[in-house]
């Protein structure tokens, strides 16, 4: 188990917040890296916890597979969802370029 | 502080039996509360949105089922207020974000279908910390709700409109969501009974996701017997949401008044330690109260539920930095555009997120990155055995448990606004229940320096029978004065 650091750096937030597509202002870097360190270090009590032999539990329930019978049913109205779409076009999502340079 | 409410519409149960009867319309009950509505909103902004005419359409189709001898329903007529993640068909549904700000669902939560289904009729859309974050409903992108009791107060969070529109008499019910104590602490930070049903009791069918392996829909009412009701109208196996239980769900209205003879009541101990004095007298009050209707009281200490707080701050963000991946401006919601997706993609989500989600986001990125994931979520995830386990252990010995609700009573609006860890610590004794996916409900008991102390009666996994049966003697002892509908202290305003 890698060791866990003792708190969130400054260069953490540009990561973490790159990862999760979120552009910040150098003012709120520094913020975000005090406010988070803050918040890891009291978190991180549990770390220190020996849980050899304790298993992780992801969700209240034993879940398993639900399937449904493979018969068709009524679906969203196509033309609905689009038109809460920011932008729309010929029935799909209309998005900037995703590779390259712009058409 | 300001007695009993004048002009109050009824109870729930009590207005949908004078609807059902004929007695009263409930075009004059909807009428009656979008008034009430119109009075106070400006002053306390329990709403995001307030829905008068199709409510009052909805009202008009009640009366016709009465009128045509048709069964309108267990709720017949009564005005309900819905959280604002909760999707409602061409209606907004914010869940408190800039970023879903004119967003119009193109489908109904399976709760909203219920409770329409039941005849009650929906008057708006409450407010709540974005997307279900927080404790105060300050961090709602559209300003704060204020506490009915005390207007310079937060009403507690994230449901804290729909509490404080059930305390202000504003409405008899109202729908929240409770991943670590959404529901349950508003409700005793203003003076309402707030419930958390049993994982996978009610269908999350509709409810915008915050953290899925927690969140529950509950119930806001002024009494137990309401809010009770409520519940049995939402519960139920949903096949559009795979977590919901198909099990069948015995109804609790039926057995409310069964009385509490012979049952096991265990005292948290460890909840005790830290709490103001106002809120551990109030156990102790409430303990009191079920053992001398017959139950069989004893403290009992269970340590691992102190760890519940670190492991839902690395699980809950974990799950809510996947869950809110989603809002990237393409398919609902705001768009900020740039001259490629990603840079879109950034500029919409910085624009879009208030900093309690931004933190969460990059909390839970955090904890679920390479080289951290099994230190952190890993580590919590076996700390969330340890809870469960615990709960388990005491539920051989105890029917139900109790303890406090909240810490302390309602804060002061802005005191723990600029310190996100102390703002978590007012969850403190809700969120193990989340962790363990069990029910749990706060009843209100007493008053410290006039604001309400609200208790919390705790059982295991479907035990919502036992539980309501407690919560029925628990606030059968209360002080009648610690709980809502209340004259709002809030000022009115002019319309």
């Amino acid at each position: 188990m890698p060791a866990v650091t003792e708190s969130f750096s400054r260069d953490d937030v540009v990561y973490v917040a790159r990862l999760a597509r979120l552009d910040l202002e150098p003012g709120e870097v520094d913020l975000y890296a005090a406010q988070l360190a803050s918040i890891l270090d009291h978190v991180a009590a549990v770390t220190g916890l020996d849980t050899t032999d304790v298993p992780p539990t992801a969700h209240p329930l034993e879940l398993e597979n639900v399937l449904r019978p493979d018969t068709p049913g009524m679906t969203l109205d196509r033309d609905e969802v689009l038109a809460q779409a920011p932008l729309a076009e010929s029935g799909r999502f209309r998005v900037p370029p995703i590779l390259g340079e712009a058409p | 502080m300001s007695g009993a409410a004048r002009d109050v519409p009824a109870g729930a149960l009590a207005t949908a039996r004078a609807v059902r009867s004929g007695e009263v319309r409930a075009h004059q009950v909807s009428e009656a509360a979008l008034a009430r509505i119109a009075e106070f909103e400006g002053g306390l902004h329990c709403f995001n949105t307030v829905t008068a005419d199709a409510a009052l359409a909805a009202a008009d189709a009640v009366d016709a089922a009465v009128a045509a001898g048709r069964d309108p329903g267990p709720l017949a007529g009564v005005p309900i207020a819905l959280k604002d993640n909760l999707c409602t068909r061409g209606v907004a549904t914010t869940a408190g974000s800039r970023i879903l700000e004119g967003w119009l669902p193109p489908y109904d939560a399976t709760v909203v279908r219920s409770v329409v289904a039941a005849g009650a009729v929906v008057v708006g859309k409450t407010n709540l910390d974005e997307f279900a974050m927080g404790s105060s409903t300050e961090n709602s992108a559209f300003g704060p709700t204020r506490n009915p009791w005390d207007p310079g107060r937060v009403p507690g969070g994230s449901s804290g409109g729909s509490a404080a529109a059930v305390a202000a008499g504003l409405v008899p019910l109202a729908l929240g969501s409770d991943t670590g104590g959404s529901v349950r602490q508003p409700a005793s930070l203003c003076g309402v009974v707030g419930m958390k049903p049993t994982y996978g009791l009610v269908s999350r069918y509709g409810l915008i996701a915050f953290a899925s392996s927690l969140d529950q829909i509950g119930p806001f009412a002024a009494t137990v017997a309401d809010a009770a009701a409520l519940l049995d109208v939402i519960a139920g196996h949903d096949p559009a949401d795979s977590t919901s239980l198909a099990v069948g769900f015995e109804p609790v209205s039926p057995r409310l008044d069964d009385g509490v003879a012979g049952m096991r009541v265990g005292v948290i101990s460890d909840f005790l330690a830290d709490a103001s004095p106002s809120c551990v007298a109030a156990v102790r009050g409430a303990a009191d109260v079920l053992g001398r209707a017959g139950a069989v009281v004893e403290e009992v200490a269970i340590p691992a539920l102190m760890l519940g707080l670190s492991a839902y701050y690395l699980v809950a963000p974990a799950e809510a930095s996947s869950n809110l991946a989603r809002y990237d401006g393409v398919r609902y919601g705001l768009r900020v555009d740039g001259p490629d997706v990603t840079q879109m993609n950034g500029r919409t989500r910085s624009a879009g997120f208030g900093p309690e989600v931004k933190r969460r986001i990059m909390l839970g990125t955090y904890v679920l990155s390479a080289g951290y994931y099994d230190a952190y979520y890993g580590q919590a995830q076996r700390v969330r055995t340890l809870v469960a386990r615990g709960f388990g252990d005491a539920y051989e010995r105890f029917d139900v448990l109790v303890g406090p609700t909240s810490p302390t009573v309602a804060f002061e609006i802005g005191a723990k606004a600029t310190d996100p860890l102390a703002m978590y610590l007012s969850d403190l004794y809700t969120i193990p229940t989340n962790l363990a996916g069990h029910p749990a409900v706060s009843v209100p008991f007493s008053l410290s320096e006039g604001l309400p102390v609200g208790v919390q009666v705790l059982a295991p996994a479907l035990g919502e029978g036992a539980m309501f049966r407690a919560a029925t003697v628990v606030e059968r002892g209360a002080d009648p004065q610690a709980r809502g509908p209340i004259e709002p202290r809030a000022a009115k305003v002019a319309r």
